[in-house]
């Protein structure tokens, strides 16, 4: 019952979230292209962005609209960069994931179930708790598919992209349905057979020094960064427990509080409401920990991964191409075929070489844009994690003063 | 198995009953349970809150013998030894237990002879032992008198107080294991940092990555230090007052028992007169004589058991009191210090962060 009053709810997001969010990645915002998610709805089991354009580019009929989107149609146009052969020398921005309100959904359904065994003010405030995690789950699935958005706009090739014209301007539904059973197989088998391939295409040493160092350095790095995502989210999931913990011994400390209006009752009262204020604070640490580190490591995760199909993809290319250089040497040894092996040889290695260019400097704006996003997240993270620290302490600090001056 | 351990109880006195000013013993965990019930046999039926001991825990203990060394059984003994030592300052705090001379004898004689019968007893189940009988009587809400009003709500009170309590003691129990849990995963999440820091290639954003690392190391010490905290301080405080709670109850249970006792010596002497009137009418001389006889050894029961529950009634009355000072002095103190513990923690957390910064600040 409760579940339909959020899902049917009006937009969450407030009037400060708004306008450019903080992404992780850092972009240059160019007037002639500027692209957000500028509202979203939560309904039963989707959710719909508002995607909002602002362009000085003749190809758009105005300067300003916008469309509603849903994560289906975030995918087809991912999907559509991935299968587009023009842009298999370019990092193809990471598709963002799907929205999940599952477990939290779960959540607020045990609490329902459990309604009847505890007492109203325990009820209120674990609803309110519910509905701030469902709330939060929210803008970050927003601040997700926004960055996939920005990201494509910022990129000098992609933005010129006809679907994601489409995508930003088509003010009716794409009609994009999501991939059936066999599609989703058939992606699972083209998988395996691309992890098979990439073996086999990584063993081939490159002469480029550059791009032998990259694929080393990707590798290791690619398998560090999901360690250190998964821990991460280990530890703040043990973070969230411990401030739930705190709002529950505040809770009873309150109940004990209020039995009667002795020293002692008084004195419980006064440590419930700081503990109240402090597990707020370690609420919000856990909560920030998770937007400037979790997600970030999440994100280059993804990105990561991205580059190295870059990789995988100019790898390919010159398999192919040295491929094709054998079979025109065999052809001119028979003499036979000889212009067709030329021609296929000479589109190989213009394919590669288009790859190898591109690739490169993708690969270092990559780079770029690591550092970058690092750098930011970790300053944010620094800053916040100081905050917090110091308003806790603020709250100890006069909790304690007041406590030893009434004994 | 032989093996025990021992606890070096030390004592500092001017008391002029001491031979000596400063004196240190040993211990075993059987001597404690020992003193326990000593003082229970001589002072519970007065109506006096005894200190309970701490609970015998079997599968701790046996980890310890077999001198399995890890952080687990020192943590045990740790956890036995401040228990040991908030219950024997307790016992001397109490000025009637004070003046016992098995106090005395357990604090000061080199020499303690072996307790026996305590081997498999833990203190509560002795508690439990001696209050069987007044678990029926307990049942009972007769009012007894005007004043018993205060001594029902107090009875109350002090249920619903129990309740509180262990509800408190299972969410601090719980946030002591969280805290753990998240002392591993820090730990486990700063070596995954600095795996990370080390593939960066990237020189600033490296370095920044292992002082991350380094940064995250150092809160994994200041939440086990927290855990440490949160069990010491407050889990333990909460499991001393629901021993105590259960102490208090006890007392007046026994106060009841002494009630009842009276009321069922008054039943008897009315049922002695009865007699005795029926006995003159029948004209029996000797049958009459020893009826007067029961009578008057009846009536001087009834006096004596008045007397015995006002008494009781007083003195579980004034150590009602007196346990709800000490209650109060007791939690403000430990939690005072708790929030301190608390303080120091941020306090540290703000120094790690305040020399991170720079550093982030330092990348690109």
């Amino acid at each position: 019952m409760m579940q339909e009053g959020l899902d049917d709810g009006p937009d969450f997001l407030s009037e400060e979230d708004r306008g450019p969010r903080a992404v992780n990645v850092d972009l240059q915002t160019d007037a002639t292209l500027q692209v957000d998610i500028s509202d979203a709805l939560s309904e039963r089991d989707k959710v719909k962005f508002t995607v909002h354009t602002k362009s000085t580019l003749p190809n758009f009929k105005q300067n300003e609209f916008s469309v509603v989107r849903q994560h289906e149609e975030f995918i087809w146009l991912h999907d559509s960069f991935v299968e587009n052969e023009e842009y298999a020398g370019y990092i193809i921005p990471p598709a963002p994931p799907r929205p999940d309100f599952d477990a939290s959904r779960e959540k607020l359904q045990k609490l329902g179930e459990g309604e009847g065994s505890m007492t109203k003010e325990e009820f209120t405030k674990m609803k309110q708790e519910l509905e701030a995690e469902y709330l939060a789950i929210f803008k970050k699935t927003v601040a997700m598919h926004e960055v996939f958005l920005c990201r494509v706009a910022a990129h000098p090739v992609l933005r010129k992209d006809m679907n994601f014209h489409v995508f930003l301007e088509y003010n009716q539904d794409l009609s994009v349905r999501g991939k059936n059973k066999r599609e989703k197989m058939e992606d699972f088998f083209k998988n395996v057979v691309k992890s098979a391939d990439g073996v086999l295409v990584a063993g081939v040493k490159d002469v480029d020094d550059f791009f032998e160092h990259e694929k080393t350095f990707l590798l290791e790095y690619h398998n560090r960064v999901k360690d250190a995502s998964s821990k991460s989210d280990r530890m703040i999931r043990s973070h969230k427990s411990a401030a739930d913990d705190i709002n529950r011994i505040a809770s009873t400390l309150y109940t004990l509080g209020t039995q009667d209006s002795t020293d002692v009752c008084k004195f419980f009262l006064k440590v419930s409401e700081l503990f109240e204020k402090t597990r707020k604070i370690e609420a919000r640490v856990a909560a920030d920990e998770d937007l400037k580190l979790a997600d970030l490591l999440k994100y280059y995760l993804r990105e990561s991964q991205a580059a190295k199909d870059l990789l995988y993809r100019r790898g390919r290319a010159l398999v192919d191409y040295e491929n094709a250089n054998k079979a025109l040497d065999k052809a001119r040894a028979k003499n036979k075929d000889v212009l067709q092996a030329e021609t296929s040889q000479q589109v190989c290695c213009q394919k590669f070489e288009k790859i190898s260019e591109s690739a490169k400097q993708e690969l270092i704006d990559f780079k770029t844009r690591r550092v970058a996003a690092f750098r930011k997240n970790l300053v944010e993270l620094a800053e916040l994690e100081l905050k917090h620290a110091k308003g806790n302490l603020q709250l100890l600090q006069s909790c304690v003063g007041v406590l030893k001056g009434d004994t | 198995m032989n093996a025990y351990i021992a606890y070096k109880v030390s004592t500092r006195t001017t008391l002029p009953m001491f031979k000596n000013r400063t004196f240190s013993v040993w211990r075993r965990f059987s001597d404690f349970l020992g003193l326990y019930e000593k003082l229970s046999v001589k002072h519970s039926l007065n109506g006096c809150i005894i200190p309970p001991p701490p609970e015998k825990s079997i599968v701790g203990m046996t980890k310890v013998k077999v001198g399995k060394e890890d952080s687990s059984s020192a943590d045990f003994v740790e956890t036995r030894r401040a228990a040991l030592e908030r219950y024997l300052q307790r016992v001397v705090c109490h000025p009637s237990l004070l003046q016992d001379p098995d106090v005395r004898e357990f604090l000061e004689r080199d020499e303690l002879p072996r307790a026996v019968g305590t081997h498999t007893l833990s203190g509560a189940g002795f508690l439990k032992m001696i209050n069987r009988a007044s678990d029926a009587v307990s049942k009972m809400t007769v009012k007894i008198s005007d004043s018993d009003a205060w001594f029902d709500n107090k009875l109350q009170e002090v249920e619903s107080e129990e309740l509180q309590l262990r509800k408190l003691h299972a969410v601090v129990e719980s946030l002591v294991n969280h805290r753990k849990e998240l002392c591993g995963n820090t730990a486990v999440f700063a070596k995954s940092m600095a795996m990370l820091g080390n593939s960066e290639d990237n020189t600033a954003l490296s370095r920044a990555l292992s002082q991350l690392a380094e940064v995250e190391d150092k809160m994994e010490t200041l939440h086990q230090e927290q855990a440490a905290s949160d069990f010491f301080i407050l889990a333990e405080l909460l499991a001393d007052y629901i021993r105590l709670l259960g102490a208090v109850r006890g007392c007046f249970e026994q106060r009841m028992k002494t009630w009842q006792r009276w009321q069922e010596a008054q039943s008897t002497l009315q049922k002695k007169r009865e007699v005795e009137a029926k006995l003159l009418w029948a004209n029996k001389p000797d049958k009459l004589q020893q009826a007067k006889e029961e009578i008057t050894e009846w009536e001087g029961k009834v006096t004596q058991y008045e007397r015995d529950f006002d008494r009781i009634s007083v003195t579980v009355r004034k150590e009602f009191l007196r346990f709800e000072k000490e209650k109060s002095k007791d939690f403000k103190s430990q939690i005072v210090k708790y929030l301190e513990s608390l303080l120091q923690s941020q306090q540290r957390l703000v120094k790690f962060w305040e020399a991170f910064l720079p550093e982030a600040k330092a990348i690109g």
